[in-house]
């Protein structure tokens, strides 16, 4: 039998076991939601870590700097950074003043329904969003990984049900076992891998640095090209390139503090300050992380080499390749299992958050009025959105197919939670002014330019050669109106305008009048949900 | 409806209630003004100065590449930049922990005084 599969079924045996051991400690809506509010720092820590670092980071950025070098690079740098913002800013506040989700914050002071209605909407908006475009790309991975084993539809469909399993059956205690050992295993895999590179150049950075500086390889037109990787500009190119380059920091440091699957991670741990313990677990797993990608894309652009790279499965192909090349088979294989076990990390922890979200807030809070009809209703109604969710994102990955360009996906991802999420949770927790108009503009303009300046983007606006055939093909086919890929330069100044002129054409007392206790509760963790037993 | 909506969460009552004025009253404490000022004398610089320095990475790699492109050593200006990244990160968490363990002290004496004028809830 297959290597990369055989290890693929031990990681899935593994990941069930876990499921069913956690499927006796779910009972109950903080149980379910939260673990019990019972995960210990470093192990959030960690699980954030393997929520946060998905396939396309694992894959597609050593893929990029395999390609076009430095500029890969400048990826990892943000991808880190942004954590600053989760640290200094939103981390404790959220966990101080609430349960499940990151619109229990703002409902503390606004009116809950139409706040917690649109942080609802958005949230799945960017769950939804981002599942997509990890189960397209976990589909062609798979089945690429499997060297033919399976098709794109069935890696879909095992990837779908495995995350709804964990989530239906398991809740947040499995999503952040497997979380945890897909973040060891995915920093075992890279380390192992980084060392490797180095042994090739026979630990010198010397040659190491030397073979980086002259990368051979064929261009487009078949002519030999030999660049020097370490120079940036070799994929953000002007006129829009640098601006593109900074709007996506802007869409990575705002972006991650509004993502709700990192959001209700800070609701499994005791308290804000294990709340904050688990960001800095996080920050020294994912920074060692992102400067390996340095060993990883530099790597397999010098000893794999972009040709050879281009003919076996393309850029996400990199860092498996170069295991393979390195040190043969059962390491490729190894490697693949790890790249697989990200994909379903991060999909459970989608998952969750959409679910958390349509239940707690949109079913229980929107259309119930905060009362549970019936004891574990709210986790009965997550179980079956969780389902659902599954179902209908296996749905649309399978109709849009293995050759879809989903890589925008993302990038809206991260732009409607800068632009949406973060402003309102922000001006929520810091302006006493703020209130419910405002939340519901902020959210809606965000959202709405988010998905606006996306849809008239490069990214869905160009005219494709008649060879490009299907869903492959650009949305629209005329040149674009808006020159970037990544709107946060635009669509995050206009959510927190969005958000404060609704806040001052209208006027609600009640909004100021409690913002004391909001403020007191978030800074000093008064009243904050403590752990449960089991 | 809505107003009753906000008082209701039966499935997990609130952990802890108080009037609006006892509210009031902690946030104008001497107490908890001196934790906000504590804070903010961190905080805020410490995010000016991140996010200045983590956007001078992509504006001088965009539009200064030739300048950033002079080598260093084995590598160039640009990636000893971007590396240099990791690290100020780290040492902007490490001194936020810091500094937070200073805040958790301020706010403890808060918590104590609130439960205990609450009957020790």
């Amino acid at each position: 039998m297959n290597i990369s599969l055989t290890m693929f079924l031990i990681f899935i045996a593994i990941t069930l076991g876990i499921t069913y051991w956690a499927s006796r400690r779910s009972a109950g809506s903080a149980a379910y939601f939260a673990a019990s509010r019972q995960i210990k720092g470093w192990q959030n820590g960690i699980a954030v870590a393997g929520d946060y670092m998905s396939a396309a980071s694992f894959l597609g950025i050593a893929g990029i700097i395999a390609f076009q070098g430095y500029d890969g690079f400048l990826y990892s740098v943000g991808w880190l950074v942004a954590y600053l913002t989760v640290l200094l800013v939103i981390a404790e506040p959220l966990r101080n003043a609430g349960k499940y989700t990151m619109a229990d914050v703002l409902a503390y002071r606004l009116k809950p329904r139409p706040v917690r209605g649109m942080a609802s909407l958005s949230t799945l908006t960017v769950s939804t969003f981002y599942m997509i475009a990890q189960m397209v790309g976990a589909g062609a991975l798979v089945k690429l990984l499997l060297g033919g084993y399976v098709t794109f539809n069935q890696s879909v469909i095992g990837v779908g049900i495995l995350m709804i399993v964990y989530v239906v059956f398991g809740g947040m205690l499995a999503t952040t076992w497997v979380q945890i050992i897909k973040a060891i295993l995915l920093m075992a895999g890279t380390f192992l891998l980084s060392i490797l590179v180095m042994a090739h150049f026979h630990f010198s950075f010397g040659q190491f640095f030397a073979a980086i500086s002259q990368v051979t390889y064929h261009d487009a037109k078949g002519a030999v090209v030999v660049k020097d990787f370490l120079t940036p500009g070799l994929r953000y190119k002007p006129p829009y390139g640098p601006l593109d380059l900074i709007s996506l920091g802007l869409a990575l440091v705002f972006g991650t503090a509004g993502l709700p699957h990192i959001l209700v991670r800070f609701y499994t741990v005791p308290d804000a300050k294990t709340a904050r313990h688990s960001v800095v677990w996080a920050m020294v797993l994912i920074g060692s992380f992102y400067i390996m990608t340095t060993f990883l894309g530099f790597g397999a652009a010098t000893i794999v080499g972009p040709d050879f790279i281009k003919g076996h499965g393309g850029t996400n192909m990199s860092a498996p390749l170069l295991a393979q090349a390195l040190a043969g088979n059962v390491f490729f294989a190894f490697i693949s299992s790890i790249a697989f076990a990200t994909i379903l990390a991060v999909v459970a922890g989608l998952t969750i958050s959409a679910t958390t979200s349509f239940s707690h807030d949109f079913w229980t809070n929107v259309i119930h009025n905060g009362v549970e009809r019936k004891p574990g209703e709210e986790v009965m109604v997550a179980r079956i959105s969780a389902f659902v969710v599954g179902a209908v994102a296996i749905g649309i990955a399978i109709l849009l197919g293995p050759t879809a360009n989903v890589a925008f996906l993302v990038a809206l991802a991260f732009a409607v939670a800068a632009s949406a999420n973060l402003p309102v949770i922000v001006l929520s927790i810091f302006w006493r002014r703020f209130n419910t108009a405002g939340a519901v503009s902020g959210l809606a303009v965000g959202l709405l330019a988010s998905i606006g300046l996306i849809l008239v983007s490069p990214s869905l606006m160009a005219i494709d050669p008649p060879t490009v055939t299907g869903t492959a093909r650009h949305l629209i086919q005329a040149k674009a109106w808006f020159p970037l890929e990544n709107p946060g330069i635009l669509s995050i100044p206009l959510g927190f305008i969005g958000a404060i002129l609704g806040t001052l054409i209208s006027s609600e007392p009640t909004a100021e009048e409690k913002f004391n206790e909001l403020l007191v509760r978030s800074n000093t963790g008064l009243g904050a949900e403590k752990a449960t037993a089991h | 409806m809505v107003e009753t909506a906000r008082n209701l969460e039966i499935a997990e009552p609130k952990q802890y209630e108080a009037a609006k004025s006892t509210w009031d009253g902690i946030a104008n404490s001497k107490e908890f003004q001196d934790l906000m000022a504590t804070k903010k004398t961190f905080i805020v610089p410490a995010f000016i100065f991140f996010v200045v320095y983590y956007f001078a990475l992509p504006v001088l790699v965009g539009y200064a590449p030739q300048f950033m492109s002079i080598k260093v050593g084995l590598v160039n200006l640009a990636y000893l930049f971007a590396l240099s990244q990791f690290f100020v990160a780290w040492i902007i968490a490490g001194l936020y922990v810091k500094a937070a363990n200073n805040f958790d002290k301020l706010a403890k004496d808060i918590l104590d005084k609130a439960e205990s004028s609450k009957g020790g809830k």
